[in-house]
């Protein structure tokens, strides 16, 4: 097996086998002739036919990559009619004596040479055009078949360097990937590939003796295998399948509503824990970030984050989602965690110790820093607020005490902030049993069902010999889920769900039926929520 | 002879589209038609040479129409540049 490296232009998976593809030689020899007119003549004609193939080929571009992408072959064609360009190929013949196929090449050269050296990428690239519409004038004055594909199966196509047209003369259904050893991200050839979503790669010093070998190209990382093992051929089809279900998923499902067959409605929502996740979040189409995990602003440092830190990192998420809720829970850390600046003492058991709100209640300073942080974000974007790990009416009301003040400090110094919804997540079950009293308090519930299950269940969910034992779906975390909901819903609290179980299709006929309003996922696991939620009917 | 100095807007400069559309606009006019850039003209109607002024996005063209309809293609001229780029 080889293991090649390139630059991915396209990503995708392909796998299958290897056609070197052909240009056929063109080899050009400068030979004299007598008769100068005739061979102008031959020129002429020659030239006629490659406008006509150019506009051949602008219609096929046109049908499968679209107008603008298409233009290129259009350019191609008042390249050809250029006077300067022209008038150089005739000159070259009159004067010299020579064949038509030489005085096309060299100017070709020489226009070629002249992008070149121009000091801008773009037209760098367009050298590359002008060398493409001088083959194929020579090509034709050689009588040459523009040859490509040989093969009746799809094939990767492999290349030194491939074209405009020789991407698009190209039978798409026949074409798993393209892989070339020159070529650039801006070339025409690239741009092409990405409009017909085609895996390519550019860049990968490919032996020539691999023509009819089977190949996988990895458009994710760049990697062209030749000759794969079989457990890697094994991977890749599996990734290959599961991108396929990606895509064809976002095709059918983006945009859609998270709509029942009988018209019932839920949010469907996406859980993040850093900044960067927002891309993810945005590219699956979910409605909104029904749990920010806040930590990671305070792992992997040795001093608490400041306000300014904090604030950034809620206000570009807040400012990305445009206007799309951003739920932010605040810090939930326990002696579990790595954050020796804490100074948490150790615990026998800190699922069920100093953590989270606790830590949030007795040290206020840390708490406000975060909440002053999330304020001033909410001026920016669309962002409410959740607290984890709440036991009591009390704690609540101590939250919102600690929040008046918060803004009372925000606007004495002048510091806008938006309006923001205040939420609890019912991880605990005495949560579950007081959520009539605490759904007085607050405007919405988020269920914490990792947590909820824990501590209902008395397992470890990370004790491993417990597993045959564990049940996400368990009756009474069922029946503590419906009572949360109708509770919620006595004071026009909303409901939905952060945990796990959210993603858990075997259950979202379940939760719709129970009224459940927001139920928050894994960015990956949005689409699959959204398809089957489309194909339940509460009513039967 | 009617003529416009134009300070291009676009982030690419003159590229091969706009270039196209340039070159089929100008050649549309029985007027002769040039673009300057840094002292150097250009006849508009061959793409080659308009491609080859290296237009980039601040630099300022000169755009010249003379003869049969220089009123005329003077005006499409500027609009088409304020449009395109």
């Amino acid at each position: 097996m080889e293991v090649l490296n390139g630059k991915s232009v396209f990503s995708g998976i392909a796998i299958g086998k290897v056609s070197i593809y052909n240009k056929g030689d063109g080899q050009v020899k400068r030979e004299k002739v007598t008769d100068t007119a005739a061979e102008i003549q031959r020129f002429e004609a020659a030239k006629e036919k490659a406008k006509e193939q150019l506009g051949e080929l602008y219609e096929k571009a046109l049908r499968e990559v679209g107008e603008v992408n298409a233009m290129i072959f259009e350019v191609h064609q008042m390249m050809l009619d250029d006077l300067d360009y022209v008038e150089a190929i005739t000159h070259m013949i009159e004067n010299q004596s020579i064949n038509a196929e030489y005085a096309v090449a060299t100017t070709g050269d020489n226009f070629s040479e002249m992008f070149a050296s121009m000091d801008d990428d773009y037209m760098k690239a367009r050298s590359a055009d002008v060398k493409d519409i001088s083959n194929r004038v020579v090509s034709i004055l050689q009588g040459r078949d523009n040859s490509g594909l040989s093969s009746d199966e799809p094939v990767i196509v492999v290349a030194d360097d491939l074209a405009p047209s020789e991407t698009v003369q190209l039978d798409k259904s026949k074409v798993l990937a393209f892989v070339t050893r020159h070529g650039s991200t801006n070339s025409h050839t690239a741009i092409l590939a990405r409009t017909m979503n085609i895996p390519a790669l550019i860049g990968v010093d490919y032996s020539d003796d691999m023509n009819g070998k089977e190949a996988i190209v990895d458009g994710y990382n760049g990697i062209f295998y030749v000759e794969p093992e079989s457990k890697v051929v094994d991977e890749y089809t599996q990734k290959r399948e599961e991108d396929a279900n990606k895509k064809r998923l976002l095709q059918e499902l983006k945009g859609k509503g998270n709509v029942t067959i009988d018209g019932k409605r839920i949010n469907l929502y996406a859980n993040i824990g850093s900044v960067s996740d927002v891309a993810a979040v945005l590219q699956n189409d979910a409605g909104g970030i029904g749990l920010f995990r806040s930590e990671f602003l305070y792992l992997g440092t040795d001093t608490f984050p400041t306000e300014e830190e904090q604030f950034n990192a809620y206000k570009t998420v807040a400012e990305n989602m445009a206007g799309k809720k951003v739920i932010i829970r605040t810090l939930d850390i326990g002696a579990d965690k790595q954050v020796d600046y804490f100074n948490l003492e150790k615990e026998d058991n800190p699922a069920m110790g100093y953590r989270a709100i606790r830590i949030c209640l007795s040290q206020p300073d840390i708490f406000k820093t975060q909440l002053r942080a999330i304020f001033r974000a909410s001026y920016y974007g669309n962002i409410s607020i959740m607290y984890p790990m709440i036991i009591s009416v009390n704690e609540v009301q101590q939250i919102k005490k600690i929040v008046e003040e918060v803004k009372a400090e925000l606007d004495a110094q002048g510091l806008p902030y938006g309006d923001v919804e205040q939420g609890i997540m019912i991880e605990t079950p005495a949560a579950v049993m007081i959520s009539d009293l605490l759904a007085r308090e607050v405007d919405f519930f988020s269920i914490g069902t990792n947590d909820l299950t824990q501590y209902t269940l008395a397992i470890d969910r990370q004790n491993p010999k417990l597993d045959s034992i564990y049940d996400s779906h368990h009756e009474a975390v069922l029946r503590m889920i419906k009572m949360v909901i109708d509770n919620g819903h006595k004071e026009n609290c909303w409901v939905g769900i952060c945990g796990e179980l959210g993603a858990d299709i075997t259950l979202t006929e379940t939760f719709l039926k129970m009224g459940l309003d927001e139920l928050s996922v894994s960015p990956t696991f949005v689409l699959k929520v959204r398809e089957k939620i489309r194909s339940v009917d509460t009513s039967k | 002879m009617k003529e416009f100095n134009y300070t291009i807007t676009d982030a690419q400069g003159i590229h091969a589209r706009p270039a196209g559309l340039l070159v089929k606009m100008a050649a549309g006019y029985p007027c002769k038609v040039t673009i300057a850039k840094d002292g150097r003209e250009v006849d508009a109607k061959r793409i080659m040479g308009v491609m080859s002024l290296g237009a980039k996005m601040g630099h300022i063209v000169t755009i010249k129409a003379d003869g049969e309809s220089e009123d005329d293609a003077i005006e499409a001229l500027e609009t088409f540049m304020k449009e395109n780029l």
